[in-house]
């Protein structure tokens, strides 16, 4: 069936029922761990969305289905509305692997300690802006070094890996994904293995790379603070679920979801008075392995009716553009 | 309780003095490592004996020239063997193929682990599985014995199939470190980065792994290389080599097959073994030192005066 | 005989041999300690708070030694106690709580006979009372005393450190350090654990000393902040005094570099630069290259401490006179 929009208007990312389990437990079992399941979410241009969960909620899992290191299990990743599972050729790949790169956690592991640091970022320029000449490619990768701030870049260029600082280093990163020129920015926890001072300095790169280039981000992290600080839309996820959704003022002034309620007052805040006691004291680990069904944060929520046992809550608008997946929540 | 301080990541940082390079840095590393030095000298020493053979040694090696059994004199610094030849010509000589021998099974050998090692780790599933059993049944099998069988049964007896007994018996241990190695290098996020960059496999294998594997590839081929040397003496001692051949261990061969130690003449044997000795310990020492280098944590500190 | 201050660090210095020649990871820092005081350290990366830490509970190995200086627990000099003397002193009187119980804690071996070789390390306890004991200080960190049959994997991350805690309090010392001991848990386990330590320093009445890179976790349980910059306390007082009026320009930088979840949303800048090399550290005001209030003398003369309101400050702008 003909699609009714133009190309133009389709999201960058739009994933439909996403979804990826591993299979765990060695040889001969049957168990599988549900790292994500039915993720259904959208990334339009000229935006930062965050993805806010805790280690095994399945953020960084859905960062590499994004950028096609995993497979789905079930469910699409749709870019422009072309669906990723359909690429084949080399040709097509690489203009993925342009338009959508990924910036990774490790500030010390992300690069490679053998190579000047150079190295990346012409290897990217050569794979994919092949039209460019050895000295256009210089160029290019000094103009690119300035843009994230490191200047001067033909200095930075020549160095090794451990001669820079960590928050360099994450420019660094960045710059190789600048390099492909890319539509969206894949940035798994970017900052969490930088020292406090220095984050705000990349959580501003992002902004500023944002407003001048219109590149989008789908920003993962632990930090609900550091999310609120440069995006636009928040992703609450929980066990491989998304929990809520929605612009992140909004989400942040009436959360919806018991664990967004959770979350909220967990954070420490020291500009904020003395808050009360987080709400629970059970601390279990979310239940990924072989969940069943039911609401997978029933066991730490305080609202947790029987119908939470039964039934998979599914996301519902709740406010403008403002989901949540409870079936307490109003 | 007592914990050893500084194992982050920010100390290590600290004491990192900026370098040029790698390769600059490995040399500077092994300049300044007392046994790389002496290790290094001593291969110096016999590359350059080799080198210059027919130089340093005052007679043809082979000729049978003189009276047997000659003790060490100005004239023959090591005596003068059973038929008559004289010793030091000979050691001077063997040089050539006990050095080559070591370097080229030692490179051989570490090619085939290179090999199998990152192919196994890289290939993973049913390939990793079949690759780590060949590995494995080779680093069990007896060496001497096997080693042995397959040079008594070989039509020839000739360097090569020196050589290739030596690769056959010696690859699977450096197979085993190189793996786990590649493994641990596999889940570095530079590899995964290259990977979403869109590098075919290939290109990562050759040029983001292996280069990341240098200090533990020399460590294996120096490794390899002491037991080339050692097993060579031993295959040729026990006749298993061409006895024709001027080695080291064609000399010890000749030095018991004639008794030499019963007719007064140690210096035949001594010679040659302690070159043995020699060429093996250079090629340990800069083992060691390579270790240390890999690995911060075996160095000597030495504490340098205010 | 019982001194006021549980703890007295006067001018210590570590340093640590290197090929480089000597290192100062930490530099002349004092502070005291009342009874039931906590203090946070507060730092980033190479500032020198493991190391203090360490030093302070006698846990440094070559090539880090104490150079100078002295720390006082009780008024007893801890620097030259022999291992003998120290056998006595730790864990009964002071006790440390490590970063990572997954690190610490011993695998293979089940929490309550890691209990048991802690008290046994340190006193003659007879069999039944050592599993009384276990008993009641696992109940203390509300964690199930069935759970001294489990073994650290079977235990969620939370209750791990909840069990290295205690371990640290099976003594009841009057003094426990701990060592970031929330880093390895999420936000909301992280909550929960600094508010039962909170509960337990009231009931209990110890001291406590709690490293952290993370100013803002620390900030509602801690009497006093110490914040330390390459191996020296910049600023030291009281926490509310801290975060209502920074005095340091690194303290003000550091606080600035946390975005709020409450307030309006605003720019921060953080802290241009990076710490510095303890190798090398800057000549006169180790903060000079990223302080946007330099001035010319601060690049050669090293601040001495000057005290404000009851704050120590390590910084010129605060000079007598200034």
């Amino acid at each position: 069936m003909p699609q009714p929009q133009a190309a133009a208007a389709e999201p960058i990312i739009r994933t439909v029922g996403l979804t990826r389990h591993f299979h765990v437990g060695g040889q001969f079992s049957r168990r599988s761990l549900h790292a994500v399941d039915d993720v259904d979410l959208v990334i339009g241009a000229n935006e930062i969305v965050a993805l806010v969960g805790e280690s095994g909620s399945g953020k960084s899992t859905i960062a590499r289905l994004l950028a096609r290191v995993y497979k789905p299990t079930r469910g699409q990743v749709l870019y422009r509305g072309r669906k990723v599972a359909e690429i084949r050729t080399r040709k097509a790949r690489l203009d993925y692997a342009a338009r959508v790169p990924m910036v990774f956690q490790d500030p010390y592991g992300s690069l490679s300690p053998v190579y000047r640091v150079a190295h990346g970022v012409m290897r990217a320029l050569k794979l994919h802006r092949p039209e460019l000449s050895a000295a256009a490619r210089e160029q290019e990768a000094e103009r690119i070094l300035k843009s994230v701030g490191l200047t001067p870049p033909r200095e930075f260029l020549d160095k090794y890996p451990y001669e820079l600082s960590g928050g360099q280093r994450q420019r660094i990163g960045f710059a190789q994904a600048l390099a492909c020129r890319p539509e969206l920015i894949l940035a798994d926890e970017p900052v969490s293995m930088l020292d406090v001072s220095v984050r705000i300095g990349v959580l501003n790169l992002m902004n500023d790379l944002r407003r001048n280039q219109g590149i989008s981000f789908l920003y993962i992290t632990h930090d609900i603070a550091s999310a609120r600080y440069v995006a636009d839309r928040l992703i609450v996820m929980y066990a491989g679920r998304i929990a809520e959704s929605g612009p992140t003022e909004d989400v942040l002034a009436h959360p919806k979801h018991p664990y967004t309620q959770l979350l909220l007052s967990a954070v420490p805040d020291p500009r904020a008075p003395v808050s009360l006691p987080a709400s629970s004291e059970v601390a279990e680990p979310p239940r990924v392995i072989d969940p069943g069904e039911g609401c997978r944060f029933r066991w730490r929520c305080p609202y947790a009716i029987e119908r939470c046992s039964v039934e998979t809550p599914q996301l519902r608008v709740l406010r403008p553009a403002h989901e949540a997946a409870c079936h307490v929540a109003e | 309780m007592a914990v050893p301080i500084i194992a982050g990541q920010d100390v290590v940082e600290a004491l990192a003095e900026p370098r040029a390079g790698v390769l600059r840095h490995v040399v500077s590393s092994l300049a300044s490592n007392r046994k790389a030095v002496t290790g290094a000298a001593l291969l110096g020493v016999f590359t350059i004996v080799a080198i210059f053979a027919p130089l340093i040694a005052p007679y043809d090696p082979h000729a049978l020239l003189f009276d047997p059994i000659l003790h060490p004199s100005a004239q023959h610094l090591l005596g003068t063997t059973q038929n008559g030849q004289d010793t030091f010509s000979q050691l001077v000589w063997s040089t050539r193929e006990s050095l080559a021998l070591a370097v080229i099974a030692g490179v051989m050998a570490t090619t085939v682990s290179v090999l199998v090692g990152v192919t196994a780790a890289y290939l993973g599933g049913l390939w990793d599985h079949v690759l780590n059993l060949f590995t494995d049944v080779f680093l069990v099998i007896p060496t001497l014995p096997l080693m042995i069988v397959i040079a008594a049964y070989a039509s020839n007896r000739g360097v090569a199939v020196l050589i290739a007994v030596i690769v056959v018996t010696g690859w699977s241990y450096g197979a085993r470190q190189l793996r786990s190695q590649a493994l641990a290098l596999r889940n570095r996020e530079f590899l995964e980065a290259a990977r979403v960059r869109g590098e075919r496999s290939l290109y990562i294998i050759a040029f983001e792994v292996l280069p990341n594997m240098t200090s533990l590839i020399v460590a294996i081929f120096l490794g390899a290389a002491v037991y080339a040397v050692l097993a060579a003496a031993v295959l040729q001692f026990i006749g298993l080599g061409d006895s024709s051949d001027l080695s080291w261990g064609t000399m010890l061969y000749w030095a018991e097959h004639n008794g030499a130690l019963l007719a007064g003449s140690p210096q035949w044997v001594l010679a040659p073994g302690l070159c043995i000795a020699l060429l093996g310990g250079a090629f340990a020492l800069m083992n060691y030192a390579f270790d240390e280098i890999a690995n911060p944590a075996l160095r000597p500190v030495r504490k340098k005066a205010r | 005989m019982i001194a006021t201050k549980v703890l007295e660090v006067n001018d210590l210095v570590v340093e640590y041999a290197s090929e480089a020649g000597p290192v100062r990871a930490v530099d002349r820092v004092s502070f005291d300690l009342a009874r039931g005081e906590f203090l946070g350290i507060v730092g980033e990366s190479g500032c020198g708070k493991s190391t203090l830490l360490f030093a302070i509970a006698r846990l440094l190995s070559r090539p880090a030694e104490i150079v100078s200086g002295d720390v006082r627990f009780d008024g007893t000099d801890m620097v030259s106690l022999d291992d003998d003397e120290l056998r006595h002193v730790r864990w009964r009187r002071y006790s440390v709580v490590m970063q990572s119980a997954m690190n610490a804690l011993n695998p293979v071996m089940t929490v309550g006979s890691q209990l048991r070789d802690a008290i046994q390390a340190h006193d003659d306890m007879p069999g039944r009372k050592i599993q009384a004991r276990s008993e009641e200080v696992m109940r203390l960190v509300g964690i199930d005393p069935i759970h001294l049959k489990s073994y650290p994997h079977q235990l969620s991350g939370g209750m791990r450190q909840r069990a290295m805690i205690a371990m640290a309090l099976v003594f009841t010392p009057d003094l426990v350090i701990m060592d970031e001991p929330t880093s390895a848990l999420d936000v909301v386990a992280q909550r929960s654990l600094m508010l039962q330590i909170k509960e337990l320093q009231r009931k209990i009445g110890f001291a406590a000393i709690f490293v952290t890179h993370d100013m803002s976790l620390v900030s509602h349980f801690s009497d006093r902040l110490a914040v330390m910059y390459a191996g020296q306390v910049m600023e030291i007082g009281p926490t509310n005094t801290l975060f209502a009026s920074p005095k340091h320009p690194y303290s003000t930088g550091l606080l600035g570099s946390f975005p709020s979840i409450r307030g309006a949303r605003q720019p921060l800048q953080g802290i241009p630069g990076a710490p510095p090399d303890l190798a090398r550290p800057p000549a006169g005001c180790r903060f000079h290259p990223r302080c946007p209030h330099v001035m010319a003398h601060c690049r050669t003369i090293e601040p001495p401490v000057y005290v404000r309101e009851g704050v120590d400050i390590r910084c010129h702008l605060y000079s007598d006179g200034a």
